[in-house]
């Protein structure tokens, strides 16, 4: 492989690492986003049992 | 906060993300086995069909950041202070990746990293840095009204540089930063040009879909803090 080549694979390198990165933090806070939810669920879920309950 | 549109949002960030892929894949085709290798700077030249849309990518999340901070001055709408440090946050991100494809194709096409004396290289530093400050002001800053002026005031401020940025070479008498596109139309072969569009065709719908993910990734992050505020009452 010559340097030319090396600097354009370099290049073109540095581009999909960035669009890998970018997926893997877009994935990690999907995963965030997903507990959240679903910790909020559960908590809407005790709230409405709760009114039930009381009633 | 409005409902998120889920339906809206899926449909044409599906679309536009399917066509990015096959128009990436379309480009590196393109690029590697039908434009020819340019007679001055070798293989080299081919970082230019990666570097050049990339740092019109940047130029363009600065102007959108622009345009929607001057949405939120005239509207006082709070969605637009949102959808503006977004698109300065692509800019930026864009803006980094500018500058380190930049520097390769400096190091292969002239020897260096970097060189002070091309007012084309120093400008978008300035004009990268100013966004880089950008975040600087608006997390020294409380969340609110204040907030959303100042940012939105600050992201147009900074859209007066790109005209500066992009026309410097043009302007300038330095001759170290190539110019392709002059009066007379791209300084390139038709197969060149046709790789070069594909790519930032492609480049553009990537960063589009990028801003529609992030920005949909934020309000969902404000609306499960307001579901959470809700619920603790």
């Amino acid at each position: 492989m010559s340097a030319g080549e090396k600097y354009v694979a370099a290049a073109y390198g540095v581009f999909l690492v960035f669009v890998l990165v970018w997926a893997a933090i877009i994935a990690t806070k999907l995963s965030r986003l997903e507990r959240e939810t679903g910790e909020l669920v559960r908590l809407a879920h005790a709230r409405t049992s709760g009114e039930q309950g009381d009633g | 906060m409005a409902p998120f549109d889920f339906h809206g949002y899926n449909g044409r960030v599906r679309t536009a993300a399917a066509l990015a892929v096959a128009l990436g894949a379309a480009a590196v085709i393109m690029v590697f086995f039908v434009a020819p290798e340019d007679v001055d700077q070798g293989i080299s030249q081919k970082i230019f069909y990666v570097h050049v849309p990339i740092a019109l990518t940047a130029y363009a999340g600065f102007g959108v950041g622009a345009w929607k901070g001057l949405r939120l001055l005239m509207t006082r709408n709070e969605r637009y202070d949102l959808e503006s440090y977004t698109a300065v946050h692509q800019g930026t991100i864009f803006g980094v990746l500018t500058l380190v494809t930049g520097a390769i194709w400096a190091k292969a096409s002239w020897g260096v990293w970097w060189t002070w004396s091309s007012n084309q290289l120093v400008l978008f530093l300035v004009l990268f840095l100013f966004y880089c400050a950008y975040f600087m002001l608006r997390f020294s800053i409380e969340p609110g009204p204040r907030r959303e002026r100042i940012s939105a005031v600050y992201a147009l401020f900074g859209v007066a540089l790109i005209p500066v940025s992009f026309f410097a070479i043009r302007l300038a008498s330095d001759f170290i930063h190539p110019t392709v596109f002059t009066r007379d139309g791209p300084q390139m072969t038709g197969s060149m040009f046709a790789a070069f569009c594909t790519s930032w065709v492609a480049i553009t719908l990537l960063a589009y879909v990028m801003y529609r993910t992030e920005l949909a990734g934020k309000r969902t992050d404000l609306n499960l803090r307001e579901l959470r505020e809700a619920l603790a009452r």
